[in-house]
């Protein structure tokens, strides 16, 4: 066994680990520690794709003396290894962008508890990522829950906390049905092993025994993920939680967390459960409803929003639900866009965020619609970056958003039935996105003594802010990378699905 | 100019200082009048602190009354009561209809006690037949949960430290004046030296902290370990803080002592998980001796990792209650 194969325990120890570290450590330390563990797991993640690409099959890696289905184990492919470095690349770059919002809103003394949370947020990622065994998926599920209230709540204003709660109660039902989805499996497979349950569905599948539990036990898991993801009608709580947190909470929250458990729906349906067992079964058919449904209220809600970070998030709801669509084809083109829109949301969303609180930065901290006229010329960075999000959103050419919209309307041209209503949905989401994105940016470039309002005209040039200009122009050029290089990088996924299941 | 002056002998001079007053670099009247506010008397200083306590709670009461008046009222609201209903109404819909679906999910499960059912299978089976010789543990759910999916409960423990944290971001007060002021209201809340408390806890206490050190220490051998036996410890501290206070308890157990022990803990657990996820990844033989079944000292790592998982429990309950109670201890 060669020495990198170790590199993604390691990664998710080190992450586990510098929780408990920032604990007993202060804040500035906290903080040096935090992003040193996050660029470590990247490097790290990088050689692990590098080697996967290299070898091109993916890898056991068994956790302690005990093989399989008796111990743990991880499994190492090309996909989970993008995802890995993806996924810590975007938090690397919401933890910089949110820096400057975080010592100023939250307490000196709580600092390093945010610290805390973030590390094991990403180690909660990385093992959802990495791990085939549906219980040890369901134990950093619960990491993931619990750190996720914590960044809500750690800016201690009335708001965040009510989002907290509500973002609680909505969890721990997801968690809940979850739960309960892996106990049946478990009563009707004997296995917590996702290769060995997906043998064993397959043998209940063909001889028809156990059905309505079966199909139960897939609603339970599909439905409990979905809550937690934000699909459709359980997405309640997003508003709140990304309007109200920090910056960096609402930038992780929407472009992680969700994705993270959008990702756990992927394996269950390639390895636990089996693809063509869920195309039976018909809850994709659900799933794609919800989509819709979701594509098209999301943008309604976001078009009738007036406060630009609750409309970000209305957004996010809508975007959750392209990738369900994706879900909901159900041929692996689907799939393939769905991962795509995962990488190319979460580049976009976390931007989106940041470039919008450089605005309100001018704006005397107003995120009121009317307040941010013009602020597009007080801080240009973000106002460039801003109308870059949008573009990308909305799907115009050179911009990640774009090349995803592509790929859903080819994956759903190979379908049945599903072609005129994806189409449909696809259409008219575009056209709500581009009123709600367009109407902002216009809004942001409208002088704003022409619009008679008064605002004084202070402006923040790039010097004031280098950290967070810089992080900008990185998410500026991510999308860019996304939108013009998607070739390759749709090759490396279906590459990686093809070694997945 | 005919004679010269020393320097300061012109500063002394009214032209000097008039030029400075109009100037405005020096105020002719600093260190001449008397500035300084009237020292109010104690009463006076208490009266002032309750007016304006006083005025905030009024203003916060009225605050309260007028949202419960007028927007939150379902009698004047008909919307809220709208609202209300289908809320109440789809709430229990919904329970109905997942209480009905689990159950008709259980009602088709395999059935509870035959033989061939699925979880029958090799994985229990070797857990069960050779879990006593590969762990050395003669209890064989602690053998399964800390040597075989140690994993699980690496990450399992985490959640424990992960809520404890939220609660300390949740509940923690950290600026002084919170601190006095949550102090002062805990002591009205504090059974003063009752006599009958303190007695039994002093009968109690000690025997319930050596039975949670022996569910931990003994985990291997019978029924116990590390979460059970801290739950037991922090049952324990909460009962004497609650018989003698928070400054009895402080003299041995304060944040930082928690702050230490959860991280060497958890430290501890991380560190030798890592040895011995990496040799038995690598194929490496592990040089950690598993003792004779059935010894206090046996079954490798299983006993040490215990311990860790007791600390992280104990102090974990002992913080909940402490957080709850005043924010901090």
């Amino acid at each position: 066994m060669e020495f990198v194969q170790n590199f993604p325990f390691i990664t998710i120890i080190l992450a586990l680990f510098s929780g408990p570290l920032c604990s007993v450590l202060k804040s500035r330390a906290a903080k040096r520690v935090n992003t040193a563990v996050i660029c470590l797991v990247l490097a790290m993640s990088v050689a692990v794709l590098v080697f996967t690409l290299r070898t091109g099959e993916a890898y056991i890696y068994r956790m302690g003396h005990f093989s399989a289905p008796w111990g743990n184990e991880i499994r190492v492919g090309v996909l989970e290894a993008f995802m890995a470095v993806f996924f810590s690349v975007i938090m690397l770059l919401c933890m910089l962008g949110g820096r400057r919002e975080l010592t100023a809103e939250v307490e000196e003394t709580k600092q390093n508890l945010y610290y805390v949370m973030v590390g094991l947020l990403l180690s909660s990622l990385l093992a959802l990522i990495y791990t085939n065994d549906l219980f040890t998926a369901y134990v950093f599920v619960e990491i993931n829950t619990i750190s996720a209230c914590g960044l809500i709540m750690i800016r201690q204003n009335g708001r965040s906390i009510e989002a907290a709660t509500r973002y609680m109660i909505m969890s721990l039902l997801g968690s809940g049905l979850f739960l309960m989805g892996i106990c049946y499996l478990y009563d009707l497979t004997g296995h917590l092993l996702m290769s060995n349950i997906k043998e064993q569905v397959a043998l209940l599948a063909a001889s028809g025994e156990y059905h309505i539990p079966l199909l139960i036990s897939i609603t339970l898991m599909s439905v409990g993920l979905a809550i937690k993801s934000a699909l459709f009608p359980f997405h309640a709580w997003v508003p709140d939680a990304y309007g109200y947190s920090t910056l960096s909470s609402a930038a992780i929250l929407s472009s992680l967390v969700s994705k993270g458990y959008i990702f756990l729906v992927v394996k269950i349906f390639y390895r636990v459960i089996g693809f063509d067992v869920i195309r039976e079964s018909k809850v994709i058919n659900v799933l794609f409803v919800f989509g819709v449904l979701g594509m098209i209220f999301g943008s309604v809600n976001a078009i009738r929003e007036n406060n630009i970070r609750r409309m970000i998030a209305w957004s996010s709801v809508a975007q959750i639900g392209y990738i369900y669509m994706g879900f909901g084809l159900g041929t692996t083109a689907g799939i393939t866009a769905s991962l795509f829109h995962i990488l190319s949301h979460a580049a976009t969303k976390s931007m989106l965020f940041v470039s919008a609180s450089g605005l309100t930065d001018v704006s005397h901290g107003e995120t009121d619609f009317f307040g941010l006229t013009g602020s597009g010329y007080r801080n240009r960075i973000a106002g460039v970056a801003f109308t870059a999000g949008s573009l990308s959103m909305v799907g115009i050419p050179l911009f990640s958003g774009f090349i995803s919209k592509v790929l859903f309307a080819s994956a759903a041209y190979d379908t049945s039935g599903k072609l005129i209503p994806a189409m449909i949905a696809l259409a008219v989401s575009t056209l709500l996105n581009a009123i709600y994105f367009m109407k902002t940016v216009i809004r942001i470039y409208t002088p704003s003594h022409r619009a008679g309002i008064k605002t004084d005209t202070r402006v923040i040039a790039m010097r004031e802010q280098p950290q967070k200009a810089v992080v900008l122009m990185l998410f500026i050029a991510l999308n860019l990378i996304l939108g013009l290089g998607s070739q390759p990088i749709v090759n490396m996924l279906t590459q990686g699905l093809e070694m997945f299941g | 100019m005919s004679r010269k002056r020393p320097e300061s002998e012109y500063q002394k001079t009214i032209s000097f200082r008039l030029k400075q007053w109009l100037s405005g670099t020096k105020d002719p009247f600093i260190g001449t009048l008397e500035m300084k506010a009237r020292e109010l008397s104690e009463g006076e200083k208490v009266r002032i602190e309750k007016e304006e306590r006083l005025r905030t709670r009024e203003y916060q009461e009225e605050k309260k009354t007028r949202v419960s008046r007028w927007v939150y009222n379902s009698r004047r609201n008909r919307d809220v009561r709208v609202f209300r209903g289908i809320y109440r109404a789809c709430a229990a819909l919904f329970c109905v209809f997942l209480l009905l679906m689990l159950l008709t999910a259980v009602s088709w499960l395999p059935t509870e006690g035959l033989e061939d059912r699925p979880v029958n299978n090799e994985v229990s089976a070797r857990y069960i037949e050779s879990g006593l010789q590969e762990t050395g543990a003669v209890n064989i759910v602690t053998g399964m949960i800390l040597d075989y999916r140690a994993f699980d409960t690496l990450g399992e423990s985490h959640v424990l430290f992960a809520a404890t944290m939220t609660v300390l971001i949740l509940l923690r007060l950290d600026r002084d004046e919170d601190k006095k002021r949550q102090q002062a209201d805990d002591r009205l809340y504090e059974p003063k030296n009752d006599l009958i408390l303190q007695t039994v806890a002093r009968i109690l206490v000690p025997p319930i902290l050596i039975f949670g050190i022996y569910i931990i220490l003994c985990g291997h051998l019978g029924p116990g370990g590390g979460f059970s036996g801290g739950a037991v410890i922090g049952a324990g501290l909460i009962l004497y803080v609650n018989a003698f206070g928070f400054a009895k308890t402080e003299r041995f157990f304060t944040a930082k002592t928690y702050k230490v022990t959860s991280f060497s803990a958890l430290a501890c657990y991380s560190l030798s998980k890592c040895y011995s996820f990496y040799t038995g990844a690598n194929e490496i033989e592990s040089v950690i001796p598993l003792g004779t079944p059935g010894a206090i000292l046996s079954s490798g790592l299983i006993f040490v990792l215990n311990i860790c998982v007791g600390i992280v429990v104990a102090g974990t309950m002992y913080t909940f209650y402490a957080m709850f109670r005043k924010g901090g201890y």
